[in-house]
C-alpha cells in the first residue's frame, strides 16, 4: 500500500465530506494542535468543504514557533563564537531574533549546516575534530528521542566536540492550558499524530477525564482528517468524551516504549517558556546530570535572560488559537515570508505561513 | 597532456592551445568554429532572431542522467525553443578551477557536443579561463543562444487567455530532486534520474499541430509553481490546476513526501508548460505524446474566467489552496 497516496483518494474523500455533513448542526470549536494538521487542512482546502458550524482552531503546535525569541539570539551568540559549527534543521535558519537570523550568519561567513537528522553531527563531530559541533535541539517528543539517542552515542563513544542547544518541549501541558483559557471554548482536540506515536494516548486521558473534552489522535493525510474530524463530531453529538485513536497505523496506546526509555535516560523535565503564551510548568525538557557535560548553553557559559516576541508581533494569540493571522495588523504588510516578524510565519508548520501561502481569501 | 588543469591552460600559450585543439574543437569541431576567428562569423537570412544566455554552476557536476555541460546545451537550446525559435548556434564559456580533471573535463565537453549534435546547433565560439584553486567550484559554464525565431509564431509571456488548456509534457520534479539527493547531504538514495534534455524538437511538432499556442514556458528553477506564476502575472489571468491530474514519479513522491518539501516548486530541466486555446488542446496533446519527450504529456489546468493574477489548486478533497510563487529556497521540515 502506498500510505500517502492511498489516503487521498477523492471518491473515499468525498463521501467522508458528505457524512460531516450530516452528524450535526451545532457550533463546534476543533482545535488542530499540530502544526502539521494546520499545514496539512490547508494544504488540501479541508476548511473549504467542512460545513459551517465547525471552527477549525489552530494552535501551538509547531516547534520553530514556540521557541521564545531569546533562545535564538543565544545560539545566534553562539554560532558566532570561534571554530563553532552549527547544524541545525533547516526551519530554524531564517527565525528571527533580534540579532538576525542563522541564515543571515551563515551568508556573513559563520559555518552553519542544515542536518536532517541529529545524528549527522556525530559523524561531523568526528570528521573535525578541531572543532565544536553545536546541534539546535528544537522540537516535540517526535524528534527529541532522536537527541537523546545521539547524545547516549557521543558519551558511549567519548566524542567531547559535540553539544546540544536543547529546547525540546512536551506538548501535553501547553493543551491543558488551552482547555482551561475561559477565553477559548474549545470543544475538542484533533490530537497530533506523531507526537502521539511516540508518547501514545493515554498522556491525553486527563483532557477527558478532567476537562470533558474528547480529542481524537489522527494522521496527516486529507482522509486522516476527515475521518478524523468525523469522529470527533460524533463524539460531540454524543457527549462521549473519550480519547479515541484514528491512527492506528502509527499509533499504539502505549507509544513506543524504546522512544520513552531514551528520553527517560537523557531528560529531566522542566518548566518551559513557550514563545507568545509564557511559562508552562513541565513543558520542556533538559539534559539531566549524566548528560549534562553535553549541554552547549552551559558549556559555553551563554547568558540566557528569558523575553519574547518582536513589537507588534501577535504570534502568541494567534498560537493560542485566539486570534486569526488576518487580525494581526503586520500580517501580510510588515510580516511576510520574505521578511519575517515572527516565527508563525517563517516555520514550514506556522499558522502565519500556512495563511499567507494557501488561504482561500487570498483566491 | 596533464592529467589536471593547470593556470597555464587558461593563459592563451601553447597549452591553451593544445587543450582546445585536443579537447575542444576535437569534439565541437565545425566549418565555423574551426576557422578559429576571434569572433563567429554567420551568415543570416532572417530578421527577427531569439537570443539568450544561461550560466550553469551545478553541485553535483556529475548526475543520474547527464552533467553540467548538458544541462548548459539543454537550458539555452530549450530557452530558445520555448520562445518560437529555431536554435541555431551556440557559444560555450568556462571558467575552470585549478586541478580540475583533464579527463572529467573532456567527458563533460563529448555530452556537450552530443546534445548539439542531436539538437541541430552548432557550437561556434567559446572561451575558457582556469582560476586558482578554491575560487570556483570544479567548474562553471556559460552558454549563449541564437535562433531564428518562426514566422506567424507569437508566443510570449504575457499571451495566456480564458480558456487556454495548461499541459505539461511529463513528471515534474525529477531533476531537483536527482540532484538534492545526489549531493548526499540528506542520506536518501533512490532511483532518480535527471530530465535534462533538448526540448526544441518536442516543440516544434507541438508547432506543428498548432502554430497558435499562446505560451511556452520551460519550467526550471522554481519548479512550475514558478512559470506558472509569472505567466499568470504577465498575461493578468487566473490559473486553476487540478491537483489529481499532477504527474509525478514515485521516486519524487517518496522523496518529496518525506522531506516535507512541495514537489511544484522542485526544478526540471527538460520539461515544459503550454497554454493552448481550447479547441486545439487535444490535437496538440496526441502530438506531444507521440515524441519520446511528450509521451506522458498531461492537462493539468487552464485558464479561468475568474478576474485576477494568481495561481490555484483543486485539492484531491475539494477545497482550494493557493499556489503561490516560492519564495527562498526550500528547506526540509522539522517533523
Amino acid at each position: 500500500m502506498k500510505f500517502a497516496y492511498e489516503f487521498r483518494n477523492a471518491e473515499y474523500a468525498k463521501k467522508l465530506v458528505e457524512k460531516l455533513n450530516n452528524i450535526s448542526s451545532d457550533k463546534i470549536n476543533i482545535m488542530e494542535v499540530c502544526g502539521t494538521h494546520t499545514m496539512a487542512i490547508f494544504k488540501y482546502g479541508i476548511r473549504d468543504v467542512l460545513p459551517s458550524n465547525i471552527n477549525l482552531i489552530s494552535g501551538p503546535g509547531c516547534p520553530v514557533c514556540v521557541t521564545p525569541q531569546s533562545y535564538i539570539d543565544a545560539v545566534l551568540t553562539l554560532c558566532t563564537k570561534e571554530d563553532i559549527i552549527t547544524a541545525t534543521f533547516g526551519d530554524m535558519m531564517r527565525v528571527p531574533g533580534k540579532k538576525g537570523s542563522l541564515s543571515k550568519k551563515k551568508e556573513e561567513g559563520f559555518d552553519v549546516r542544515i542536518v536532517y537528522s541529529p545524528m549527522d553531527c556525530l559523524t561531523m563531530a568526528l570528521q573535525n575534530p578541531s572543532k565544536k559541533i553545536v546541534f539546535l535541539s528544537v522540537g516535540f517528543e517526535t524528534t527529541a528521542p532522536m537527541t537523546s539517542l545521539t547524545v547516549i552515542e557521543a558519551k558511549k563513544s567519548n566524542i567531547k566536540n559535540l553539544f546540544f542547544a536543547t529546547a525540546n518541549k512536551i506538548v501535553p501541558p501547553v493543551m491543558e492550558a488551552l482547555v482551561k483559557d475561559k477565553e477559548l471554548r474549545i470543544d475538542a482536540f484533533l490530537l497530533p499524530g506523531h507526537v502521539c506515536a511516540i508518547i501514545g494516548t493515554k498522556p491525553y486521558d486527563f483532557l477527558s477525564e478532567d476537562y470533558n473534552t474528547p480529542g481524537v489522535v489522527t494522521g496527516f493525510e486529507p482522509l486522516d482528517i476527515l475521518q478524523g474530524l468525523n469522529t470527533l463530531v460524533n463524539l460531540i453529538s454524543k457527549k462521549d468524551y473519550r480519547i479515541m485513536n484514528e491512527y492506528k497505523r502509527v499509533v499504539k496506546t502505549v507509544g513506543n516504549p524504546y522512544a520513552l526509555e531514551y528520553l527517560n535516560k537523557t531528560f529531566n523535565i522542566v518548566d518551559s517558556n513557550w514563545r507568545g503564551i509564557g511559562r508552562i510548568c513541565g513543558s520542556g525538557m533538559e539534559f539531566n546530570g549524566k548528560y549534562e557535560y553535553f549541554d552547549a548553553l552551559k558549556h559555553f557559559e551563554i547568558e540566557y535572560e528569558d523575553y519574547d516576541g518582536s513589537p507588534g508581533c501577535r504570534c502568541g494569540e494567534i498560537l493560542k488559537g485566539k486570534i486569526k493571522p488576518s487580525d494581526c495588523p503586520l500580517f501580510k504588510k510588515l510580516c511576510s515570508p520574505e521578511n519575517p516578524v515572527g516565527s508563525c510565519m517563517v516555520s514550514s508548520e506556522g499558522t502565519c505561513a500556512a495563511y499567507y501561502r494557501y488561504h482561500k481569501d487570498n483566491i | 597532456m596533464n592529467d589536471t588543469i593547470t593556470l597555464s591552460h587558461g593563459s592563451g600559450g601553447l597549452q591553451s592551445n593544445k587543450l582546445i585543439n585536443e579537447v575542444f574543437f576535437k569534439y565541437f569541431g565545425n566549418d565555423i568554429l574551426n576557422q578559429m576567428n576571434d569572433a563567429a562569423q554567420l551568415e543570416i537570412d532572417f530578421k527577427k532572431l531569439a537570443f539568450t544566455t544561461d550560466s550553469f554552476v551545478v553541485n553535483p557536476i556529475f548526475f543520474n542522467g547527464g552533467n553540467i555541460g548538458k544541462l548548459a546545451v539543454c537550458g539555452t537550446v530549450n530557452d530558445l525553443a520555448v520562445s518560437g525559435a529555431k536554435p541555431l548556434y551556440i557559444t560555450s564559456a568556462f571558467i575552470i578551477e585549478e586541478g580540475f580533471s583533464i579527463k572529467k573535463l573532456e567527458e563533460i565537453v563529448m555530452s556537450m557536443a552530443d546534445e548539439a549534435r542531436n539538437a541541430g546547433v552548432k557550437i561556434v565560439a567559446g572561451d575558457t579561463k582556469v582560476v586558482e584553486k578554491g575560487n570556483v567550484d570544479g567548474i562553471f559554464i556559460n552558454t549563449s543562444g541564437i535562433g531564428r525565431i518562426y514566422e506567424n509564431v507569437n508566443i510570449n509571456c504575457s499571451n495566456a487567455r480564458e480558456g487556454d488548456i495548461v499541459i505539461v509534457n511529463g513528471t515534474l520534479g525529477d531533476h531537483g530532486m536527482t540532484i538534492m539527493c545526489a549531493r548526499n547531504e540528506l542520506g536518501l538514495e533512490g532511483n532518480l534520474r535527471s530530465d535534462c534534455a533538448c526540448l526544441n524538437s518536442l516543440v516544434d511538432i507541438m508547432l506543428e499541430a498548432y502554430g497558435g499556442i499562446h505560451v511556452i514556458r520551460d519550467a526550471t528553477r522554481g519548479g512550475v509553481a514558478a512559470v506558472l506564476n509569472e505567466i499568470s502575472e504577465f498575461s493578468n489571468v487566473t490559473i486553476a490546476l487540478e491537483e489529481n491530474n499532477l504527474p509525478f514519479k514515485e521516486e519524487v513522491k517518496g522523496a518529496t513526501e518525506m522531506l516535507g518539501l512541495d514537489p511544484l516548486y522542485i526544478a526540471n530541466e527538460g520539461k515544459l508548460c503550454a497554454f493552448v486555446p481550447e479547441a486545439y488542446a487535444q490535437k496538440v496533446l496526441s502530438a506531444m505524446r507521440k515524441h519520446p519527450l511528450g509521451s506522458n504529456a498531461t492537462i493539468i489546468g487552464k485558464v479561468t474566467e475568474e478576474i485576477g493574477q494568481r495561481v490555484y489548486l483543486n485539492t484531491v478533497v475539494g477545497g482550494k489552496r493557493l499556489v503561490d510563487m516560492p519564495s527562498g529556497i526550500q528547506l526540509p521540515r522539522i517533523c
